[in-house]
């Protein structure tokens, strides 16, 4: 039993597939989606990861870092937006973001 | 990469990986989602940690379960929002993201998992890992962060910095019309002739 950088991979693929799953299932709770996204990007930085053990090259660790600073900071952004525009709507319905009409 | 015992909790921690980030979407409360959440990036930190990445999965723990799940749960439990009807007809377009998913995932796990996909040892390797024994997974990363990726790395702070003002900028109040504040113009520009008055009230009546 040996685990390759194919088993890394396989479950970095179901991570990503779950996490676009979760866009479609819960497109009307942005609080969720922004989780999908979340669950996405993990996905991203455990490729990375197991790219970095396999060809035994630490730059896939330090862009996974700064894959994780982005992480960070989408995710704060995002909420703000989101306590902004359900002080304004009192809900955060997806299908209420139409202020703007774009 | 990993044999003996290690294979076996690579395969734990990648089932309850997969399965409580299932659940992340799954869930009906936001609560437990978030709580899924911070369950999947703990055994992700514990895969990371399996491959020898030990400052990126203790980084992982502090800044995604410390700071951005917490956060999470911080806005699901301050926003009052009626979170059973937004479920509602939340199946209607599930059967159509599953064939989608289904497919995808097939295929991503047909292609990397196959024969078909075989990676080699490249001839170069840019920033070869140095040996643990040598060297550990943090003085080595920051060997590199702060030399060859210096720009990158402030530009990553800058990124930070970038968020937290847009943060502040977008969830601050304005002042609120009925909080009185202190306006020291009004104070020295006071005059004596205009900080009393003089009235003349008529006996029996009221001002």
């Amino acid at each position: 039993m040996t685990i390759t950088i194919s088993h890394y991979l396989t479950v970095s693929a179901l991570l990503f597939v779950i996490g676009v799953f979760g866009i479609f299932l819960n497109r009307k709770n942005v609080i969720v989606i922004l989780m999908s996204v979340e669950l996405i990007l993990l996905s991203v930085n455990l490729n990375f990861v197991a790219f970095s053990a396999h060809l035994q090259d630490l730059v896939g660790q330090v862009f996974a870092l700064f894959v994780l600073t982005v992480a960070a900071a989408e995710a704060a952004i995002g909420l703000a937006i989101l306590v902004v525009f359900y002080r304004n709507r009192g809900s955060i319905a997806v299908e209420d973001v139409n202020m703007m009409k774009g | 990469m990993i044999t003996g015992l290690g294979a076996a909790f690579f395969y734990l921690f990648a089932f309850i990986a997969i399965a409580s980030a299932f659940m992340v979407i799954a869930a009906r409360n936001p609560v437990h989602s978030v709580l899924y959440l911070i369950l999947t990036f703990f055994n992700a930190a514990a895969l990371f940690l399996l491959t020898g990445a030990e400052f990126l999965s203790m980084i992982l723990l502090v800044v995604y379960v410390g700071a951005v799940a917490v956060l999470f749960l911080f806005v699901v439990m301050m926003l009052d929002v009626d979170f059973a009807s937004m479920k509602r007809g939340a199946l209607e377009y599930a059967p159509i993201g599953a064939i989608v998913g289904v497919i995808l995932a097939a295929e991503l796990v047909l292609v990397l998992a196959g024969s078909a996909f075989d990676l080699g040892q490249p001839a170069t390797t840019a920033l070869p890992t140095p040996d643990p024994a040598v060297r550990h997974n943090t003085a080595a990363l920051g060997d590199i962060l702060y030399t060859d990726y210096i720009f990158f790395f402030q530009i990553a702070g800058l990124v930070l910095l970038v968020a937290m003002i847009g943060a502040i900028v977008l969830t601050l109040r304005p002042s609120r019309p009925h909080v009185k504040r202190q306006s020291i113009v009004a104070q020295v520009g006071r005059k004596p002739s205009e900080a009393i008055e003089v009235v003349d009230v008529e006996t029996g009546k009221g001002l």
